[in-house]
């Protein structure tokens, strides 16, 4: 995928089995500015169906989702 | 009826009917098991995560899963004393509903939980109390078991309360539920 976005943080979540990487997702987001991009970087197998949940409830967005062997980043930029 | 009385009564009758439920989820954690508790604490984070007000109340068999091992409370009748004695001493000792086979099940479980980095449950406590999960103790579990505040963890916002104070924050919630 070329159009990766430029993030501002990036979190390293690899290995944390659920609700680990949402929860510490959560945590980041809420000390970032408006506007900035989140890099988290997971293992987690339920984290492609969980970040798309969390980021409806929340009002987040997710840029983009990169996956390379094992890992999927999540782009995720903070909206409110 | 003119059309301006009309649009009113309508206003009212829609007013009534808006949803006054919060974002927020309430909990009764009755089941004293390890797999229902950390089922309750990773939906309780979860929700947490989600931007919930989140409510647990503890109650019955659940109750000895916040009784903190480091502590101890005197003046026990003997009732309190074997209740005290029967039941896990927090939440590091509170075993399987399924497969414990003599405590080799529930070993078993949390070498594996530990070789797959899920959280123990007593780390699900402690993240749940810093998301701000609310967690109220039922007065009445603990008279009749004989606990004692003393002998429970502690937390900012600890309360003890009754059925009422859990159906108050039930009522204005989205989400209830019964573990």
């Amino acid at each position: 995928m070329s159009d990766i976005p430029r993030a501002d943080i990036t979190m390293d979540l690899k290995g944390l089995a659920c609700p680990m990487p949402v929860v510490k997702v959560s945590q980041q987001i809420k000390k970032m500015q408006v506007g900035q991009v989140l890099a988290a970087e997971t293992t987690d197998p339920g984290a492609h169906a969980d970040f798309p949940a969390w980021a409806k409830s929340t009002g987040n967005e997710i840029l983009a989702v990169d996956t390379q062997d094992n890992v999927t980043t999540f782009y995720i930029k903070k909206l409110k | 009826m003119d059309i301006n009385q009309a649009v009113q009564a309508l206003q009212n009758e829609m007013a009534s009917m808006r949803d006054e439920r919060k974002n927020k989820l309430s909990m009764v954690v009755f089941s004293g098991d390890l797999d229902k508790l950390l089922a309750a604490f990773i939906i309780a984070t979860g929700a947490a995560a989600m931007g919930l007000e989140v409510v647990m109340f503890f109650t019955f068999w659940a109750t000895p899963a916040l009784r903190d091992p480091s502590k101890k409370a005197k003046g026990k009748n003997i009732f309190g004393k074997m209740f005290g004695f029967m039941l896990p001493k927090g939440a590091r000792k509170v075993t399987l509903s399924k497969m414990h086979m003599a405590g080799m099940g529930t070993a078993m479980l949390k070498s594996l939980m530990k070789k797959k980095n899920v959280a123990s449950l007593e780390e699900m406590i402690r993240l749940a109390i810093e998301l701000e999960v609310k967690i109220y103790i039922c007065e009445m579990s603990m008279d009749l078991m004989g606990f004692k505040p003393e002998e429970m963890i502690d937390y900012p916002g600890r309360q003890f309360v009754g059925v009422a104070k859990f159906l108050e924050e039930a009522g204005d919630s989205k989400i209830q539920l019964f573990i």
